[in-house]
């Protein structure tokens, strides 16, 4: 096949169409509007810089941005050190390995809006049910304030995404050369020593592709935010992508969401490379 | 050397388990109470296994014909993906030439793009042409899906030697025949990857349908899940019954492919 046969761009046809149409005219057109007073309907005038110099000036937007980093900040540690310790764990002497598997990793498979709902229930009722049996004051109103909001986020991505690492982190284990483990343990190497020196160096590379999952997979979360917190109290625990989505759909200021949707891609796209180029020095290392 | 048996890790194994669980049984046992029920009490047992809230769920989601239209756009979606993908994969892994080059890595790049950032202008410029319904949605997970599922699917075809496809040509096959009978056949294993990651996306997702058929009648499981949610009132008893039959299906599917799903999920991430 060559790129001037007919077939070829049969082939293609299909796909070129759908993405054109639904990522990279969206995407232009999106970058354009964010230059301009864009409603939905008209383009109205061309104000250069004017959304982007606002946005840095609207407290809501990095309100949202600052505590989006620090709840992916705070996913990604946790949620790497759940998840490599359950695939340890399931990768160790237990009969049970496959059950342990399916169970940790199950939530992945249900919808972050139907596991928000679920842990709402959770922290407001059944959180309050154990306070007042066990007269512990602190489990009282769970949600209803920003660190509880916080921490609550943070427990439920944790509790949906370490089976998700755990299955990566099994991957790179299962890779490893049994020998040398074997060869370690006959030579007297301690369970530290031996995850220090030859598991750990082994299974690195997985770190960095589920830092890097994990951290986008945070940053870019919505659904969860949406069904267990919805942003409150008083939007203060709004992540970026509902902010921008409340910008454009609540305040019908399109336009102006738009250059915060741009802002939002550079920062993804910026983790992304990131990552990209770390992959590839690794593998000149290597 | 043999496994000993870690009859301590098997046990820490065993209540973490638990602990994961915990959030579902919650769920379960509590979508058997009353109303009054849960507002006293959400550890114990219900008083009466009574399935009133199911049935109350059951038809206020109207759930078999939300079921059957989250199915209809999974099943028609991923079907969609699974063959163009695999189609254009095919060209530009056949096609070595720099314009196959730079279409791979359009397709590639555009993973980088996250959905709120493309979400109003696509929106409004669908909106224009009157495709807000379930054919425009089917169309934009096609788009969205399209990259993912070439990039996988283009780094199973490299694997495959080219000798295949001379010798079907030398017999007398066109391109399609090649790519139909002799080569999908082939990336059956990348073939169950493409569709188990794109099913757990497509059937899961929320946003995007929520933007493009809120109507009454159209709506996905997900959209549905805030029937029970009102503003100032929230009915758990009723949610909690609609959260369950929501997990049903996801469960069953679970049960019967357990296996292809933590491989196609693993493949996925890590390649």
């Amino acid at each position: 096949m060559r790129t001037k046969d007919l077939s070829y761009w049969l082939f293609l046809a299909p796909v070129l169409l759908a993405l054109t149409l639904v990522v990279i005219v969206p995407m232009l057109l999106g970058v354009y509007y964010s230059f301009t007073t864009w409603n939905g309907i008209n383009t109205g005038e061309f104000v250069g810089f004017q959304n982007y110099i606002n946005l840095f000036k609207d407290e809501r937007f990095l309100d949202s941005l600052w505590f989006t980093t620090k709840f992916s900040i705070v996913s990604v540690i946790l949620i790497n050190i759940i998840g490599l310790s359950l695939a340890l764990l399931v990768t160790g002497r237990v009969r049970s390995s496959k059950l342990l598997r399916t169970t940790f990793f199950m939530p992945n498979l249900i919808g972050g809006l139907i596991l928000g709902f679920i842990w709402q229930f959770i922290f407001i009722k059944v959180f309050a049910s154990i306070g007042e049996i066990i007269g512990m004051e602190s489990l009282q109103g769970w949600l209803s304030t920003t660190d509880t909001g916080f921490w609550g986020l943070v427990i439920l991505m944790s509790w949906q995404m370490a089976g998700y690492i755990m299955v990566i982190y099994i991957a790179y284990l299962e890779g490893m050369p049994k020998e040398l483990l074997e060869v370690s343990e006959i030579d007297g190497a301690s369970t530290f020593q031996r995850f220090r020196y030859i598991i750990f160096p082994l299974v690195a590379p997985a770190f960095t592709v589920s830092m890097f999952l994990t951290l986008s997979n945070s940053f870019k979360l919505y659904d969860q935010n949406l069904s267990l917190t919805g942003g409150g109290p008083y939007n203060s625990t709004e992540m970026v992508a509902m902010e921008i989505f409340k910008t454009a759909f609540t305040q019908n200021d399109f336009a102006y969401a738009q250059a915060k949707a741009v802002i939002f891609f550079v920062i993804v796209a910026i983790i992304a490379l990131v990552q990209v180029y770390l992959n590839k020095r690794k593998e000149v290392e290597m | 050397m043999k496994k000993k048996w870690d009859i301590k890790l098997e046990v820490l194994g065993g209540l973490l388990a638990l602990l994961w669980l915990v959030p579902f049984y919650l769920m379960f046992v509590n979508s058997f109470k009353s109303k009054k029920e849960i507002f006293m009490d959400t550890i114990s047992l219900p008083e009466a296994w009574s399935f009133d809230n199911y049935i109350t769920a059951f038809e206020e989601l109207d759930f078999m014909r939300t079921l059957f239209n989250s199915l209809l756009i999974t099943i028609i979606s991923v079907v969609l993906i699974i063959f163009f993908s695999a189609m254009a994969a095919y060209a530009l892994s056949r096609a070595k030439s720099r314009l196959s080059t730079v279409l791979f890595f359009t397709f590639v790049a555009a993973m980088l793009i996250p959905f709120q950032s493309v979400m109003i202008p696509l929106v409004t410029v669908f909106g224009q042409f009157e495709m807000l319904n379930r054919g425009g949605l089917i169309f934009m997970y096609l788009g969205f899906g399209a990259s993912l599922s070439i990039f996988l699917y283009h780094g199973a075809l490299n694997n495959i030697p080219r000798s295949l496809d001379e010798a079907a040509t030398i017999d007398g096959a066109n391109r399609w025949q090649v790519f139909w009978h002799i080569i999908f056949p082939v990336l059956k294993p990348i073939t169950v990857t493409v569709a188990i990651l794109n099913i757990i996306w497509i059937w899961n997702d929320y946003l995007l349908p929520s933007l493009v058929i809120n109507t009454p009648g159209s709506e996905t499981i997900p959209l549905k899940m805030f029937f029970f949610f009102g503003e100032y009132t929230k009915q758990w008893h009723l949610a909690l019954a609609g959260l369950t039959l929501a997990i049903v299906p996801v469960i069953i599917f679970y049960f019967f492919a357990q296996r292809e799903i933590i491989k196609g999920v693993s493949d996925g991430a890590v390649k």
